[in-house]
């Protein structure tokens, strides 16, 4: 019985090394095989497509032009499809995309825009004034349609293919939004079938390849895993598409980018910290894109929340209706010390609500309205006002209430939360306690809905047209009931304010326009209800050896990625020494496995030994 | 034989008769608790995301400045505009029909989008643990037989310390030094994802995935081999003590084979449990090695619909991990007679 047991056992105990045996058979073939495939596939790419990678990090809901809202699916798409117009990257000034050039009637009320000869769609059908027809139309009639894009055509009466080649939009009330409509025109052929616009259409089974106009086709595309877009071998303008191939691979995790990028793994990262542009900043072969941004950062205070019809909403503290409290507690703020410690010096102090980096619009105030960094005169403004210092340090509202104010800081942005950080202690020096409340964008916005919160953060991408961004601070963006939807970013009012915007948006007058522009931020400014602190720059970093020639807006200074163009992917060029520093790192990468395998293998065999001989010993 | 004892073979033909109710009871009772608990879970997912702070529409919209026109309209494509027990009652009805719904983020029915990143979970996760399961069983067994001396306590320590890891930061170490290369040391593997984007054929397509799991793959079993380890090294020291293990060495067996015979199979019964616990959780359990290496599964899947929240995804894929914790404990419940006849008996 003992010996049968024995002569069972001794095949037995194989089993586990065998296993392991197995498993590391199976680790050398995934170290060391791929890394052929990879040098040989790298041998093949002398006379292969050139590509380009970008890792990106946002979520993204679909392609769809009609319903996605998302920073990056609509950046993607200006690559994808063509709008009416564009903007030069040196000058700012509104440029011809699809439409060669545009005119408007005497009355103003009908503006006529010549579509370009001879541009295809990417599948070779014709782009026509028909498609630009049906697209607008499409979006004003059918609900699920307009949800990217319906405040654009809002104003819009008829939109008319009068031939091929030339479309007309007559709207009820003159509005300069026509020269900048951000919408994208897709293909009549393609998308007239559709039933459900919140779908892309789909051509034999798959919605891929996405046809366009623009100088690169999405071909495939796996859920926030990877997108690839292929160059549109028709395209007219001469400054590109350079590359065949531009790739975008998602990383959840921003460090293991930067790894990506030093790696070579990826050509290009946007989005950047701070602290990674410096320690990029020493790698070979890596440069630091520090463009000037289009995006402010900043808070809003509570003015004391109320429906359209003036019923109170939420719980804001009761003393922020005063202008002067609010005033006062922009000047405790140190938005130096902001750019400085939250933006690591790469972001510019900010005034206008519009950003510096569109310098027609771009506001400043005079020394009369100017309010800078100054706690001694908050405190003065205070005294002034009735404001007595409590003996614990806090004062109360003449009213008396203490002002004990909360502030909610998105916990996901560590710029936010170091800013956040700063004003408690800035506020308490002129006798407010903040409690601040970081927490998810989530419960931000439900604490925006509600109106119950006092101070909130808050920051905007401004467009080359202004009034996107000014429209959500209109009277009647606030909600009609509580609870009810608001597009309003801050609950502000104010008639004088309401009236700027509805003549800027009619005035055909670009000097005149500015004018109105500049006073509409004055009055935002003064009334210190939504306070610009930075003008945040975009922190990027690409690979020099990969690709160069990438033109930011503006040009110069500006970004490379988010563009309100297309221009920098237009014009991205492969570098073509790249294959040969592509090949040495994997060859390297082949000699380094090899080691690894053979050490883990000694390791185990050593480990087997040592094992048996220990056996052995009982 | 049977022929002279007829009565002893109709006793045990009745005795089976009695086995098979039995087990059929059994059978039917752990199935019907599952069902219980599937329902029970069913109406909790609805409930509980619907605790969750955050507006999707709002999330949804936050990028642009949208007006209320839109996003009314989103809330209507939504269904979000109906009452709360219409939309509990369309989400019941829809799951007995083994509909999830369309998610609000990707505008794909929900099934759709987890059968696309199951597999992806399934092979990096159903690796890991087989890996670490086998690992943690074979060490534990060793640490367990010789409980105190260097091997137990080296074994033990190294564990102890990589299960207290923090998963992210191995993570993230681990692609710096291996994926982004560290000095002199190249880059080896790549930083994210499960494969290249152009990789033709079976072959490579095999290798190059298997190339991209070696990294995460690593992470996970380090992190988790430790439960394995422990689990089976307190049963083997439960066991050590047996008198039947006295008997086999006083039948002149090889301590070895004491171990391997004798000890292991009997210290394998809780561990059992175990493994078909955590292979129930093995698609919700890599979502932080998801993350960091940015592996198209249903983890990172998961945690993109909760920053929404996405409700139709996110209340499917909970009830779709649920369902699978829920199925491997009735499996581990069916096979556990099997393994031990004491539960049968």
């Amino acid at each position: 019985m003992p010996h049968n047991t024995v002569s069972v056992a001794v095949p037995r105990h194989r089993v586990l090394p065998r296993f392991l045996a197995s498993v590391t058979a199976l680790a050398i073939a995934a170290i060391g095989l791929p890394v052929k495939v990879a040098a040989s596939a790298d041998g093949a790419d002398d006379s292969a497509d050139t590509r380009l990678t970008i890792a990106v990090s946002q979520t993204i809901d679909t392609w769809n032009p009609f319903v996605t809202p998302y920073l990056l699916s609509t950046s993607v798409n200006r690559l994808v499809y063509h709008f009416l117009t564009t903007y030069d990257p040196e000058t700012d000034e509104v440029i011809g995309a699809l439409a060669e050039d545009w005119e408007v009637s005497a009355d103003e009320r009908t503006w006529t825009y010549h579509i370009r000869q001879d541009l295809e769609w990417s599948d070779g059908e014709p782009v026509t004034a028909h498609d630009a027809a049906f697209t607008f139309t499409t979006i004003m009639e059918e609900e699920t349609a307009a949800i990217a894009n319906g405040d654009q055509v809002e104003n819009f009466d008829r939109v008319t293919a009068v031939d091929d080649h030339t479309l007309e939009i007559e709207i009820d009330e003159p509005q300069v939004i026509m020269e900048h409509l951000s919408v994208p025109i897709v293909p009549e052929h393609v998308w007239s079938g559709q039933e459900d616009f919140g779908e892309l259409p789909e051509v034999d089974g798959s919605a891929y390849p996405i046809i366009g106009s623009g100088p690169f086709e999405l071909v495939e595309y796996e859920t926030e895993n990877f997108a690839r877009l292929e160059a549109n071998d028709g395209y007219w303008r001469e400054e590109g598409p350079n590359f065949d191939e531009i790739v975008l691979e998602w990383f959840a995790d921003k460090d293991a980018e930067i790894e990506a990028l030093r790696a070579g793994d990826v050509d290009f990262v946007e989005g950047l910290a701070p602290a990674q542009v410096e320690a990029l900043r020493e790698e070979p072969n890596i440069e630091v894109n520090d463009g000037i941004g289009r995006r402010w950062e900043g808070f809003t205070i509570n003015p004391g929340a109320e429906t359209t019809g003036g019923e109170p909403v939420g719980d804001g503290h009761p003393a922020l209706t005063d202008e002067t409290l609010r005033q006062a507690i922009m000047y405790a703020i140190d938005k130096d010390q902001v750019v400085e410690r939250s933006y690591g010096g790469h972001a510019i102090p900010a005034e206008g609500y519009i950003p510096e980096r569109y310098a027609d619009y771009h506001w400043v105030p005079d020394d009369d309205t100017r309010i800078d960094h100054d706690p001694e005169h908050a405190n003065a403004m205070l005294d002034d006002a009735g404001y007595e210092l409590g003996d614990d340090g806090v004062r109360v509202s003449p009213n008396g209430d203490p002002l004990e104010l909360r502030m909610h800081v998105h916990a996901d942005d560590p710029r936010r939360v170091t800013t956040g950080e700063h004003m408690e202690e800035w506020l308490a020096d002129i006798g407010i306690d903040v409690a601040g409340h970081y927490v998810d964008p989530g419960q931000i916005g439900e604490q925006l809905d509600a109106g119950e919160y006092d101070l909130i953060f808050t920051g905007w991408s401004v467009n080359p047209d202004p009034s996107p961004v000014l429209n959500i601070h209109r009277c009647d963006t606030r909600p009609d009931e509580p609870g009810g939807d608001r597009s309003s970013d801050s609950w502000f009012c104010d008639e004088e304010y309401d009236d700027l915007y509805d003549q800027q948006i009619a005035e055909y007058d670009e000097d005149r326009r500015v004018e109105l522009v500049a006073e509409m931020q004055e009055i935002l400014y003064t009334s210190a209800v939504v306070n610009v602190i930075a003008y945040s720059n975009s922190l990027e970093a690409y690979r020099t050896d990969r690709v160069a020639g990438m033109q930011p807006q503006p040009d110069p200074g500006g970004q490379l990625w988010g563009q309100d163009g297309y221009w920098s992917w237009l014009t991205a060029e492969p570098v073509t020494a790249h294959e040969q520093q592509r090949t040495s790192p994997t060859m390297l990468a082949g000699i380094g496995a090899a080691v690894l395998v053979v050490l883990v293998g000694i390791g185990l065999l050593m480990w087997r030994r040592r094992a048996a001989t220990m056996e052995d010993r009982e | 034989m049977r022929e002279t004892a007829p009565s002893a073979s109709a006793a045990a033909d009745e005795s089976g008769g009695g086995r098979v109710l039995r087990a059929a009871r059994y059978v039917a009772g752990r199935v019907v608790s599952a069902l219980v608990s599937l329902f029970a879970v069913m109406v909790t997912g609805f409930f509980l995301f619907r605790l969750l702070p955050g507006d999707p529409v709002r999330a949804m919209t936050g990028d642009q400045p949208i007006g209320a026109e839109q996003i009314a309209a989103m809330r209507r494509e939504f269904g979000l505009d109906q009452p709360l027990w219409q939309q509990f009652l369309d989400y019941c009805l829809n799951v007995l029909r083994f509909d999830l719904g369309d998610s609000f983020l990707y505008r794909a029915p929900v099934a759709e989008l987890i059968a696309e990143r199951l597999w992806a979970t399934i092979l990096l996760a159903g690796t890991a643990t087989v890996i670490a399961a086998i690992l943690g069983l074979w060490l534990g067994a060793h640490s367990g037989w010789r409980n105190g001396e260097r091997v137990d306590r080296i074994n033990t320590g190294i564990a102890l310390t990589l299960w207290s890891v923090p998963t992210f930061w191995l993570g993230l170490l681990l692609i710096t030094v291996f994926a982004g290369g560290l000095g002199p040391l190249p880059s080896m593997f790549p930083t994210r994802g499960m494969g290249g984007t152009d990789t033709v054929g079976m072959l490579p397509t095999v290798l190059d995935v298997a190339h991209h799991m070696v990294l995460p793959v690593t992470t996970m079993v380090a992190v988790i081999y430790a439960q394995y380890l422990m689990i089976m090294r307190s049963s083997l020291l439960d066991e050590k003590g047996n008198d039947y293990l006295l008997t086999a060495r006083a039948k002149g067996l090889r301590d070895a084979l004491v171990r391997r015979q004798h000890a292991v199979p009997n210290a394998l019964l809780p561990t059992v449990t175990l493994i078909f616990l955590n292979l129930g959780q093995v698609v919700a359990g890599s979502i932080l090695v998801e993350t960091v290496f940015s592996w198209p599964g249903l983890g990172r899947l998961f945690y993109e619909g909760l920053a929404v929240p996405d409700l139709p995804l996110v209340q499917g894929m909970f009830l779709f991990f649920s369902a699978s914790v829920i199925l491997m404990n009735l499996l581990a419940d069916l096979v556990y007679p099997v393994l031990d006849p004491r539960v049968r008996g």
